[in-house]
């Protein structure tokens, strides 16, 4: 399977409650509350880090997740919120002079 | 005349002698005198003759028209069936041709008001409002959800503020984060709020039910219902942006509570 590296929107208002994040997309105001392993994906979404690096580094140890569910669950989630704009999903990693562009 | 609704004050111009009388009516408590305040909104009110008595029709097809409101060259252009209004936010000013329906000024005013709101960190929210014991509490929700309904409830010490339309901005106070004011919107019951404030003690989204509870929720929760209750009608996403950021810290300010009420009066006793 293809790696993709999931990258925050610019411009979309976001904010951490207790632990849980709540984005908005401001174009069309749609708003998507994340769970805390949703959270935890969208907080470490920089475009650079593959989703599964960020399944396995930040997902499957914190919430003891089976590794194959979470991933899938992961990709689900990414691409969910990537047909509302709020994700892009990258074949390969941003350098860091893509990262500073896209914000 | 000038109708000062949350110290905020838009100066309404017209020629129209009937029209005029009747906003007099409908924002009595909201009428100041113009020398109390400085940089008015000002706005000027062009009465378009189309119906022989429209003052008051609640039942005007227009109504539900789409609204549009957008920015363009520098001014806000506000549309809908029943008007057609602009605002210059630079020099305060600002035209609206309408019918006499008072429907359709009091939509104007509230769009004006939720624009400039964003600048003091405030916003309207689709909600009644009262004052027990020197604080405010607001009851959110949408159509149905039983905003008049528990304003009618009211026992006679609280001060009803609106039973449709609030009016929150941030305090100057350091001591309170967001004040409530009175507004002259009116939902079913009819009856303008109170023209005064108070700091805001909690809100409450309405659910009806068959007992009364008052249940804390969560900061993410609560921030969404709160979105989804602020009046906002804008199509300009780095407004929209701020709006989320005022909501966001109301939410981290202020108790937010999930309000299951039964409709009797008792629901009162857990507002204190």
């Amino acid at each position: 399977m293809t790696d993709i590296y999931p990258r925050k929107a610019a411009n979309l208002a976001s904010r951490l409650l207790n632990g849980e994040a709540i984005v908005m997309n401001p174009v069309d105001s749609t708003l998507f509350n994340l769970n805390e392993t949703a959270t935890a994906i969208w907080l470490a979404a920089d475009g650079r880090t593959s989703l599964r690096e960020i399944v396995e580094r930040d997902v499957c140890p914190q919430f003891t997740i089976d590794h194959k569910e979470a991933m899938r669950d992961a990709e689900e989630f990414v691409r969910a919120l990537a047909e509302h704009s709020i994700f892009f999903l990258e074949t390969e990693p941003l350098v860091d002079s893509e990262t500073k562009r896209h914000g | 005349m000038n109708v000062v609704i949350g110290g905020n004050p838009i100066e309404i111009i017209t020629s129209d002698v009937a029209f005029s009388r009747m906003l007099r009516e409908q924002y009595a408590d909201f009428i100041e005198p113009i020398n109390n305040h400085r940089a008015a909104i000002q706005l000027t009110v062009d009465i378009q003759v189309d119906s022989p008595d429209s003052s008051a029709a609640s039942d005007d097809p227009r109504l539900d028209d789409e609204l549009e409101v957008r920015l363009d060259s520098g001014k806000w252009r506000l549309t809908r069936g029943d008007f057609y209004a602009s605002y210059d936010p630079v020099t305060r000013t600002g035209s609206v041709r309408q019918s006499a329906n008072r429907h359709s000024i009091d939509s104007v005013v509230r769009i004006i008001h939720s624009l400039s709101l964003v600048a003091q960190g405030g916003f309207l929210a689709h909600s009644a409002s009262a004052i027990r014991h020197g604080r405010a509490w607001l009851f959110a929700g949408r159509s149905g959800a039983g905003k008049t309904t528990i304003s009618r409830l009211a026992p006679d010490d609280v001060c009803l503020l609106s039973d449709e339309v609030s009016f929150v901005r941030q305090s100057i106070d350091p001591g309170e984060k967001f004040l409530a004011w009175g507004t002259p919107f009116t939902g079913e019951l009819g009856k303008p709020g109170a023209n005064c404030c108070a700091p805001i003690q909690g809100i409450c989204f309405l659910e009806q039910a068959q007992e009364n509870s008052l249940t804390a929720i969560g900061k993410a929760e609560a921030l969404r219902l709160l979105m989804t209750n602020i009046l906002f009608f804008a199509d300009d996403p780095e407004l929209v942006r701020q709006v989320f950021d005022i909501a966001a810290e109301t939410v981290e300010a202020i108790p937010m509570f999930r309000l299951c009420f039964a409709p009797d009066a008792r629901v009162w006793d857990l507002i204190q």
